[in-house]
């Protein structure tokens, strides 16, 4: 996240341009204590057993259903199994569903969009209707169908996520592709008689797609957190793989006795998720020069 | 959505009032404004019906990519074995179900079937799937509705005492917003369980259909809810604020809170009253998973056990079910609006 925050503030550039590690003084401790976990996350999916000596899979009836503790920080489950090693090494599968579904849903949202935005009113016009009928099925409702249909796999959850999220995004950026157009440096740029595919290219495309940067960052959190609730139905990744929403599937039955199997993996993913709002929105403010407050 | 449609309504009218008044002798004037304003939701009705053909369309069409025969999956499904059976066996059931005929025909039988309210044969239990969601929707539609009335009352609470107060009020406000906003339902759910069933014993681990064990579950749907309705009307409510009649309000010597209610309320619930449409989507996604938390009876049970089954047209009736309930939410909605601001009507 580091090369993201690290443009200096243009406010310093003029007083203290030399002086090292000025943005990370400048960092608000939110966005830090974010920054740090996402990169924790990262760090989990890139080597987990880097960050935990446990085996995920290896079974201790000895230690069943234990309360987190000192030797087992986040609990055992019922095999005896490390929670916080199963948490650790299921980041990368379910960040990798995140990321998916997410990438997905821009994808279907841009070519909706920019068709929308820059089409003549029929196409808008089919479009936006297009998008009406995609709101009425809401993202859980499209994932029990398409698992009904296709069976229950990490893909059919990024389908149902990817495409049950997308019209939101779609709409949004068709807002913002009808801003830029009628924005007085495209009417410049057409003035001066630049040809339309040119316009497009250099300023329409590139102003419009901003934002998608911050949506991107807050909608791969919003697509975990989507996914898990497919996957804590029972309707996910099937077991033993320790992708998060599987986990809290798998803990279901023994909630009354051991509330950190449902509790610990879902307060993983709500930092989670609450992180990359935080990042998302600190990206926000930079890149429309806001002051950060 | 009633409570959406009328606790603005029963605010009275004077927060509108700045606007002049039309002039005497406008009747013709205001005749041409009923009109547009019928051609407005004649317009709305059509869309909608788009919205119903298409949603229909787009069911049918995912039920046909089923992989294998479906014939055979509706047969291993009753004998809960994984056999094959000959054609002869497979005849009399896909006679049964209509896979027999073309595709087109079965196209249309389907949509034929929807406009009487019929939503086809469930697989697994043999019913017509309309008999098995009647059955099930009365304690969804208790949680759902109990859900929206208790998101907005929290919303509307947490906006009239906290924004534009001291400064650690206002941001401790719009701080739980944000956060509440962000909460999954199964974690929420899960958290409320364990403390408040479980730890505390106060509630029921299963509370059944009964007032006392609704509490749990529609405060789970409710919490994010009002959080995301709260972040949108504290915007447009800081916006109103600022408004030259709210200063004249307070300038006739009227207290700051009942300026708040029934000035600046009004006007701020609008985006939230639109997004109430969207939020039953929502709602029902989430009544899914509290119903799963809770072991709730009801739709969302149903659906999760018929979609593990495999039960196609179970699952699309459900589906169906709630982009009709969508958007018949959303012309209510459009209604609503126009009540609540009868500028719209013009």
């Amino acid at each position: 996240m580091s090369s993201l925050a690290s443009p200096p503030n243009p406010t310093a550039l003029g007083r203290q341009p030399s002086q090292p590690l000025l943005w990370l003084r400048r960092l608000r401790p939110g966005v830090a204590l974010a920054g740090a976990l996402v990169a924790f996350l990262l760090l989990a999916t890139l080597v987990p057993a880097l960050l935990t000596g446990k085996d995920p899979y290896a079974v201790d009836l000895s230690a069943t259903l234990q309360a987190p503790s000192l030797e087992h920080i986040m609990g055992t489950d019922q095999s005896g199994r490390d929670l916080y090693a199963r948490v650790i090494y299921g980041a990368r599968e379910s960040l990798l569903i995140g990321l998916g579904a997410t990438a997905l849903s821009m994808a279907l949202a841009i070519a909706l969009g920019v068709a929308a935005g820059l089409g003549n009113r029929w196409v808008d016009g089919i479009v936006s209707r297009g998008l009406e009928v995609m709101f009425a099925f809401p993202v859980l409702l499209l994932a029990l169908l398409f698992v009904a249909v296709f069976g229950p796999s990490a893909a059919t959850e990024i389908l149902a996520v990817g495409i049950g999220t997308a019209p939101g995004y779609a709409r949004m950026v068709r807002g913002q592709v009808l801003a830029v157009r009628d924005s007085g440096y495209v009417e410049a740029a057409r003035a001066l008689g630049h040809p339309y595919g040119s316009i497009v290219r250099r300023h329409i495309f590139p102003n419009a797609m901003r934002p998608l940067v911050v949506m991107f960052t807050l909608g791969v959190g919003q697509s975990i957190v989507w996914a898990s609730g497919i996957a804590f139905l029972g309707l996910g990744v099937p077991p033993p793989a320790p992708e998060w929403g599987a986990l809290l599937n798998a803990g279901r039955p023994y909630v009354t006795q051991a509330w950190w199997l449902e509790v610990m993996p879902g307060l993983v993913i709500v930092l989670f998720s609450l992180s990359l709002t935080t990042l998302g929105r600190h990206i926000q403010q930079r890149l429309e020069g806001g002051i950060s407050r | 959505m009633s409570s959406v449609a009328q606790t603005p309504a029963a605010l009275g009218a004077p927060g509108l009032r700045q606007e002049p008044l039309p002039p005497a002798g406008a009747s013709a004037d205001a005749r041409a404004r009923r009109w547009r304003f019928a051609k407005r939701i004649g317009g709305r009705l059509l869309g909608a019906l788009f919205v119903l053909w298409a949603a229909a369309t787009f069911t049918f069409f995912v039920q046909t990519l089923l992989p294998g025969n479906r014939a055979q999956l509706i047969l291993n499904q009753q004998s809960s074995q994984q056999q094959t059976y000959t054609a002869a066996e497979l005849a009399p059931v896909e006679a049964k179900y209509g896979f027999d005929e073309p595709i087109m025909q079965q196209y249309l039988d389907y949509l034929g079937g929807l406009v009487h309210g019929d939503l086809g044969t469930s697989y697994q239990q043999h019913l017509p799937v309309l008999d098995i969601i009647s059955e099930q929707v009365g304690p969804t539609l208790v949680l759902t509705v109990t859900a929206l009335v208790l998101a907005w009352a929290m919303a509307l609470a947490t906006i009239l005492f906290t924004s534009r107060r001291r400064r650690l009020v206002s941001s401790a406000g719009s701080g739980w917003e944000i956060f509440s906003a962000g909460l999954p339902y199964y974690w929420l759910g899960v958290i409320l369980l364990v403390v408040f069933a479980i730890e505390l014993q106060i509630f029921p681990v299963q509370g059944g259909t009964g007032v006392v064990g609704l509490v749990l579950p529609a405060l789970t749907l409710a919490i994010p809810l009002a959080g995301f309705l709260g972040q949108v009307t504290r915007d447009e409510f800081e916006k109103v604020l600022d408004e030259p009649f709210v200063t004249s309000a307070r300038a006739r010597g009227m207290g700051d809170f009942q300026v708040r209610l029934r000035h600046v309320l009004r006007h701020a619930v609008l985006p939230a009253v639109t997004l109430s449409g969207w939020a039953l989507g929502a709602l029902i996604s989430g009544a899914v998973i509290v119903e799963t938390v809770f072991a709730r009876p009801g739709i969302g049970n149903m659906i999760v056990t018929a979609a593990t089954a495999r039960d196609v047209p179970l699952v699309s009736g459900v589906v169906m079910l709630v982009a009709f309930v969508y958007v018949v939410a959303n012309i209510l909605v459009d209604l609503a609006y126009a009540v609540i601001d009868p500028r719209l009507r013009a």
